[in-house]
């Protein structure tokens, strides 16, 4: 028995005003959601009534409409830390989204944590987000950085190699939960509890778990935990950093500011505790509050069936592409997450996602912000189609019909 | 199914795609430069061969979308044997020609680019390898990117 016939998946898709909409005269079929999601009109509404409403800056006044703005902005804390299960709505840290919770966790705890001769666990198939906020970090500090390998086009990573590879040199463990490339779900709980016994501080990258699956930081047994909101039904400019309380307690300031003190002298400043320590300046305070209703909007559909909906569609869509001649699959054969990377032979990922819009399908096509990824799998970029809930497998079937055509086109 | 797309893909750029002229090394090369789109993580060499002025031979590797190895290739074919002048004054007018669609003065084959300023996001492609001859012809060592390109 499948858990996703108890939803009206097709009924939901009304709750989302950009879908219904035709594309080079075609009806558009969504297929970039790994890049962002597309928002249902309760989100939409939910800032809408904000601004039009309760708009007022937040912390700052007595009045009437900043209590309002105040209470709305907290709420969402509350709602983020039920989302993934926090202890306490104090651990969560408002951020512009999963690239600013990593630069934070990277210019904060590790300017305090890293000195030369560290190291920094990584894997090889992190977003640039993961990668080049502890670069910089190395640069600064002398620390090195290491990186768990993969296995190759199915893109699992090659734990054989794990135990060499958490030294006592290793200070923390970065890692993707869900790959935006290859679909690949790490094992996050499992690694995370293996860099724990070491004393490893870990980072679970949750851009393409958190909205997708059901998260819960205290059973991964991560120290943080970021996510993005624009890609979990959202807005853009909000995401979501979760550290465990006494690191967070511990950190330094990130950025300098209004908000984030108790007092100011002329030559010395006391911070507020996180998670106000790490908001300086006004906030994105309509964020949170369109997040709040992304979040209560997709439980009230349940991310263990959106789970199992997103699976179904990838492995479809897989097994209708492998069917295909002169095709190249990356990620896992099995469980894998919801999109598929592909690349056909002898035609440019560019030229694939140009003749897919054409037929109003929407893919992403390139490195996917992965290139030492690309270059491991020895390939510049490659196309991918990533689903959501409200895709449907006959925009699957369409998909399919438009790369055999594609493939046509360029003659093969 | 992409009858609209025949005049980004026209048939010359098909053709081009598929088998591009000029593509290998040059051993005699006198000039070389990058070229390297961050969208896509493109990347094409290009090789000259100059007597004094004069495009003697040039050649081009790398890899790229068909509109990027195409305008590669064509610009190979129509480099041979003319003069940095030449080729600045065709810069210009392929410029244009692919942000714009006006085709000023004669461009010869290369009016098949002329339906790439449609579609913005592939104009970088169409330019890629003309920011690379023009850093060739002016000795520039650092790779050059269509970072910058106004689309
Ligand atoms: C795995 C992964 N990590 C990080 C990011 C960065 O997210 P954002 O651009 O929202 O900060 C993305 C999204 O592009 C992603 O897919």
């Amino acid at each position: 028995m499948s858990v996703s016939k108890n939803v009206d998946w097709l009924a939901l898709r009304k709750d989302f005003p950009i879908l219904d909409q035709q594309v080079h005269g075609q009806p558009l079929i969504y297929f970039d959601n790994a890049a962002t999601s597309q928002k249902p009109r309760v989100v939409i509404e939910a800032l809408q009534h904000y601004y039009e409403c309760d708009n007022a800056n937040v912390h700052r006044g007595i009045h009437e409409l900043s209590n309002r703005a105040t209470s709305a902005y907290e709420a969402g804390r509350a709602r983020a830390a039920r989302f993934i299960n926090a202890r306490t709505a104090e651990e969560i840290v408002f951020t512009r989204g999963t690239t600013e919770g990593i630069n934070l966790v990277a210019s904060s705890w590790g300017a305090k944590n890293l000195k030369s001769g560290d190291v920094i666990l990584l894997t090889e198939m992190e977003h640039h987000s993961n990668l080049v906020p502890w670069q910089l970090l190395a640069q600064r500090t002398g620390a090195k950085i290491t990186y768990v390998p993969i296995t190759g086009d199915e893109g699992i990573l090659d734990l054989s190699k794990l135990d060499s590879l958490l030294t006592r040199q290793v200070k923390i463990f970065s890692m993707v939960h869900i790959s935006n490339s290859l679909g690949t779900v790490n094992p996050v709980a499992d690694l995370c509890a293996r860099a724990r016994k070491l004393g490893i501080t870990t980072l679970v990258d949750g851009a393409q778990s958190a909205g997708h699956m059901p998260v819960d930081v205290q059973a991964i047994g991560c120290d943080f935990f970021v996510f993005s909101g624009h890609k979990i039904c959202g807005p853009t400019g909000i995401g979501v950093l979760w550290g465990r309380q006494e690191l967070l307690d511990a950190m330094p300031p990130y950025q300098g500011g209004g908000e984030m003190i108790l007092s100011v002298e002329y030559q010395k400043t006391e911070f507020k505790k996180a998670p106000h320590r790490f908001e300086a300046g006004t906030p994105d305070i309509s964020g949170p509050i369109g997040l709040h209703a992304a979040m209560d909007y997709l439980d009230a559909i349940g991310r263990d069936r959106i789970w199992k909906h997103d699976q179904e569609l990838a492995n479809y869509a897989y097994e209708k592409l492998a069917a295909l001649k002169n095709i190249r699959l990356f990620g896992p054969k099995t469980g894998r997450a919801g999109l598929v990377s592909f690349l056909l032979n002898d035609v440019h990922a560019h030229d694939v996602v140009t003749l897919a819009d054409q037929a109003g399908v929407a893919l992403r096509g390139g490195h996917h912000c992965t290139q030492p990824l690309m270059h491991r799998l020895g390939v510049e970029s490659t196309a991918r189609a990533s689903f959501y809930f409200y895709n449907t497998k006959a925009e699957v079937d369409r998909f399919a019909e438009v790369v055999k055509e594609i493939q046509k086109f360029f003659g093969q | 199914m992409f009858d609209e797309l025949n005049d980004l893909y026209q048939q010359v750029i098909l053709d081009h795609c598929r088998k591009p002229r000029n593509f290998h090394e040059l051993p005699a090369a006198s000039r070389s430069a990058q070229g390297h789109n961050p969208l896509c993580g493109d990347q094409l060499k290009l090789f000259l061969a100059l007597d004094g002025d004069t495009i003697e031979d040039i050649s081009f590797v790398g890899s790229g979308c068909c509109i990027s190895k195409a305008s590669a290739s064509l610009l190979t074919e129509f480099a041979k044997g003319k003069t940095k002048a030449d080729v600045e004054k065709m810069f210009g007018r392929v410029h244009e020609m692919v942000t714009t669609g006006k085709i000023e003065g004669d461009v010869g084959k290369l009016a098949v680019f002329a339906g790439v300023h449609k579609y913005p996001a592939r104009v970088k492609c169409a330019i890629l390898s003309w920011h690379a001859v023009m850093a060739a012809l002016h000795g520039e060592v650092q790779p050059v990117t269509t970072e910058n390109e106004q689309t």
